[in-house]
C-alpha cells in the first residue's frame, strides 16, 4: 500500500506525463468533433503558432524557477523587434544575422536592467517588471517616432525563415525554437550554473549559505529572459512581416506566463522542466488553434482559455500536495 | 521719474499683450488620434500639417498610447486648458467623451469628430469630418469580393474585436446587402470571425477559416491587421488563387501582397484628405468665412467644393478608393 502511494507520488511528480495525456486527449476529442483538426495543415498551424511563445517561455521559465517573474517581456519583444525592423529599413544592406544579433543584444540589455533594478534595490520583480513593461513600451514609441516598419522593408529572406528551410521544409522559426529549448535543457540540467537557478528559487534565503552568488545568478536569469524575448522579437518580424509599435508584443507576456505555468513550472520557484514547458506551450497553442476551428463563439474563447490556465494551476497544486504526502508516507515508513 | 517709467512699462505691457493677441489670431488646432503608432493616423496628421501650412493655422497633435474608451479624456482636458481654438479628434468611444466635449465647447473651443463620429451623441460636437459616407463601405466591400469570385460561392468575414463599432456597422451592411441584392444571391456568408486586431490571433482564425471551409472563395477583412494576416495565411498556404482576400487596408501595409498577386484589390479612403479638409474648414469657420451649418460650401484646394451635410457631417470623398496593382504606387500611407 505504502509502496503504491509512493509509486503514484513518483508518477505524479512527473507533470510532463499529465500534460502529455492532456494533449493527446485534446487532439482526440477535438478530432472527433472536427475531423479537419487531425490534418498536417493543423499540425503546421500549431507549429507556426508556438515558436515565438516557446522561445520566450524558455526565458520566462528560468526567471520563474528563480522565484521571480518577468512581466516586461512583451515590451522587450516589441523594442527588439522595432530596433531590428528599423535597422532593416534604414540600412537595407545589413545582413539578417546582424539584425538577429542586435535584437538579442538589445533584449539582453533591457533584461539586464530589470535584473539590476531588482538586485540593486531588493525590489520584488513583479513590481519592477510591471514598471519596465510600461517604460520599455514607451521606448518603443520614442525610438520609432510612433511609426510602423512597413512590410516592404522587412527582408524577404527573413520572412522566408517563417515559411521554410532546407531541413524537410520545416520553417527555420520552428527549428530555432526547438534548438533554443534544447540549449535551455542542457544549461538547466547539465550545468552547475543552471542547477544553481533551481537552488536559488527553491530557497532564496539559504542560497548564499550553499555557495550560490545570488546577485550574479539573478542578473543572469533576467538577462537571458531579455535576450530570448529579443530573439522572439526579430522572429516576430519574420513571422508577421511588419513591426507596429502599438501592437507588437502587447499582451505577449501573459500568453508566455500562462504556457509556463500550464507546463508545470511552479510560481513559487525551484520547480519546472524544459520538457514540461514545451508541452505547456504546445497545449496552449493547440487550444488556441482548436477553439476557432470548433466554431466556439468568440465570446467564449477567452473564458475557456482562462479556465484552462486555472485547471492547470489546480493540477499543479494537487501534484505538490500528493507529492508531499507521498514523501511524508515514505519517511514515516522508514 | 517713477511715473514715467510706470507709464513706459504700461505701454510696453500693452504692446506685449497686443502681439500675443496677434499671434493668437492664427487659428490653433490640435488633433487627437485614437492612439499613437497607427500609420493610418500618421497620414491624417500629415494632411493637417500641409493644410495648416496653406490655410494658415498652428497645428499640434497628441495621442494616448492605447485606443481605450477613456484614454483620450486627459488630452482633451489639457488642450482645453491650453486654450486651443479647435480640437479635432478621432473618438475612441461614441459616448464616453460627451462631458469633456461640452466643457471644451463652453470655453469656445470648436470640437470636430474626425474619421469617426460619435453616433447618437452628435449634439456634443460641432462638426464631423468623415472620409466617405460609411453606409457605402459594406455594399462596396461585398461588390469587390463578388467581382473577384464571379458572384458565386462561400465567403467569410474576418473582423477586429467583437465590439468594434465601425466594423460592426459595416458587417451589418454587408449582411443586408448580401440578402437584399439578387446580384449576390449565389454568395453565402459562412462565418464572421474576430482577430481582435492582434496579428497572431488574426492569423489563427484565418487559418481556421481555411481548414473549416474547404470551399471558401473569399475573405473580407475590414481592418488593417486582419487583411494583412489573412493575405499572409492564403499566401503561405498556397491558396491565393482559390481564396480571394480583400477588405480595408493601407497601401503601405498591403503593397507586398498586391505586388506578388496574393491580393488583387482592396479598399480604403484617403486619411490625408481628412486632415487637409479639417484644417481648411477649421480656419474658414474660425475666421468667419463660412458658417458651420448644413448647406454651407467651402473650396478646398485639391478636393474641390465640399458641402456641410445634414447634422454637420462633411465627407471628403463620395466613394471608397479601390487600390490595385495599377494605382498602389501613387499612395504612401
Amino acid at each position: 500500500m505504502m509502496r503504491l502511494t509512493a509509486g503514484i507520488g513518483a508518477l505524479m511528480r512527473h507533470r510532463e506525463a499529465g500534460n502529455f495525456v492532456m494533449i493527446v486527449l485534446l487532439a482526440i476529442v477535438v478530432g472527433l468533433i472536427q475531423p479537419r483538426f487531425l490534418t498536417l495543415e493543423t499540425l503546421r498551424n500549431v507549429m507556426l503558432a508556438i515558436p515565438l511563445i516557446l522561445i520566450a517561455a524558455m526565458g520566462q521559465m528560468m526567471v520563474i524557477i528563480a522565484r521571480h517573474v518577468d512581466l516586461s517581456m512583451g515590451s522587450i519583444l516589441g523594442f527588439s523587434a522595432i530596433v531590428a525592423g528599423m535597422m532593416f529599413r534604414d540600412m537595407p544592406d545589413v545582413p539578417i544575422l546582424i539584425g538577429v544579433l542586435v535584437a538579442i543584444l538589445v533584449g539582453a540589455g533591457l533584461g539586464f536592467l530589470n535584473g539590476a533594478i531588482v538586485t540593486l534595490f531588493g525590489l520584488p520583480s513583479i513590481i519592477v517588471t510591471l514598471g519596465t513593461l510600461s517604460l520599455y513600451r514607451g521606448f518603443v514609441f520614442l525610438i520609432s517616432n510612433s511609426r510602423q516598419v512597413d512590410p516592404q522593408f522587412i527582408p524577404r529572406a527573413l520572412i522566408q525563415m517563417s515559411q521554410t528551410s532546407p531541413i524537410l521544409g520545416i520553417p527555420w522559426l520552428v527549428i530555432i525554437a526547438f534548438l533554443t529549448a534544447l540549449a535551455s535543457y542542457l544549461f538547466l540540467d547539465h550545468m552547475r550554473l543552471g542547477r544553481q537557478i533551481y537552488a536559488l528559487g527553491s530557497n532564496p534565503s539559504a542560497a548564499p549559505l550553499r555557495g550560490i552568488r545570488v546577485v550574479p545568478v539573478t542578473l543572469l536569469v533576467f538577462t537571458l529572459s531579455g535576450a530570448l524575448a529579443g530573439l522572439a522579437g526579430v522572429m516576430y518580424a519574420a513571422r508577421f512581416g511588419y513591426v507596429n509599435p502599438g501592437i507588437t508584443g502587447v499582451g505577449f507576456e501573459f500568453t508566455v506566463i500562462a504556457s509556463v505555468v500550464i507546463g508545470g513550472v511552479s510560481i513559487n520557484g525551484g520547480v519546472g522542466t524544459v520538457l514540461g514547458t514545451i508541452l505547456g506551450v504546445i497545449l496552449l497553442g493547440m487550444v488556441n488553434v482548436a477553439l476557432p476551428l470548433l466554431g466556439v463563439s468568440e465570446f467564449w474563447q477567452s473564458a475557456i482559455l482562462g479556465a484552462v490556465i486555472i485547471v492547470a494551476l489546480l493540477i499543479d497544486r494537487s501534484v505538490r500536495i500528493s507529492g508531499q504526502q507521498a514523501l511524508a508516507a515514505e519517511r514515516s515508513a522508514r | 521719474m517713477l511715473r514715467k517709467s510706470l507709464i513706459a512699462g504700461l505701454i510696453a505691457g500693452t504692446a506685449l499683450m497686443a502681439t500675443t493677441a496677434l499671434a493668437a489670431d492664427k487659428t490653433s488646432i490640435v488633433y487627437i488620434p485614437k492612439n499613437t503608432g497607427n500609420p493610418y493616423f500618421d497620414s491624417l496628421v500629415q494632411g493637417f500639417v500641409d493644410g495648416c501650412e496653406k490655410a494658415g493655422c498652428t497645428f499640434t497633435t497628441a495621442a494616448p498610447a492605447t485606443a481605450e474608451a477613456t484614454s483620450q479624456i486627459p488630452f482633451i482636458t489639457a488642450q482645453t486648458q491650453r486654450g486651443v481654438n479647435v480640437i479635432a479628434i478621432s473618438p475612441n468611444s461614441p459616448d464616453a467623451l460627451d462631458q469633456v466635449f461640452d466643457r471644451a465647447r463652453a470655453k469656445g473651443t470648436l470640437v470636430f469628430a474626425v474619421n469617426g463620429d460619435i453616433t447618437g451623441n452628435t449634439q456634443h460636437r460641432d462638426a464631423a469630418i468623415l472620409p466617405v459616407d460609411f453606409t457605402k463601405t459594406g455594399p462596396g466591400q461585398v461588390e469587390l469580393v463578388g467581382s473577384m469570385i464571379g458572384y458565386e460561392g462561400e465567403i467569410a468575414i474576418l473582423s477586429a474585436t467583437t465590439d468594434a463599432p465601425d466594423q460592426n456597422a459595416w458587417i451589418k451592411d454587408m449582411v443586408a446587402t448580401l440578402k437584399s441584392n439578387p446580384k449576390y444571391a449565389k454568395m453565402t456568408l459562412v462565418a464572421t470571425v474576430y482577430g481582435d486586431d492582434e496579428p497572431q490571433k488574426s492569423t489563427t482564425v484565418a487559418e481556421a477559416l481555411l481548414s473549416k471551409y474547404p470551399n471558401l472563395k473569399g475573405i473580407i477583412a475590414p481592418t488593417t491587421v486582419g487583411i494583412a494576416a489573412a493575405a499572409q495565411v492564403v499566401q503561405s498556404a498556397g491558396k491565393a488563387k482559390t481564396v480571394h482576400v480583400t477588405g480595408l487596408g493601407t497601401p503601405n501595409q498591403m503593397r507586398p501582397f498586391i505586388k506578388d498577386g496574393t491580393v488583387s484589390a482592396f479598399q480604403l479612403w484617403s486619411p490625408y484628405n481628412e486632415g487637409l479638409l479639417s484644417a481648411y474648414f477649421a480656419v474658414a469657420v474660425k475666421e468667419g468665412k463660412i458658417k458651420n451649418e448644413p448647406g454651407a460650401t467651402l473650396d478646398v484646394p485639391g478636393l474641390g467644393k465640399v458641402t456641410v451635410g445634414p447634422d454637420h457631417v462633411i465627407n471628403t470623398q463620395a466613394e471608397l478608393t479601390t487600390f490595385n496593382a495599377a494605382n498602389i504606387d501613387k499612395f504612401n500611407f
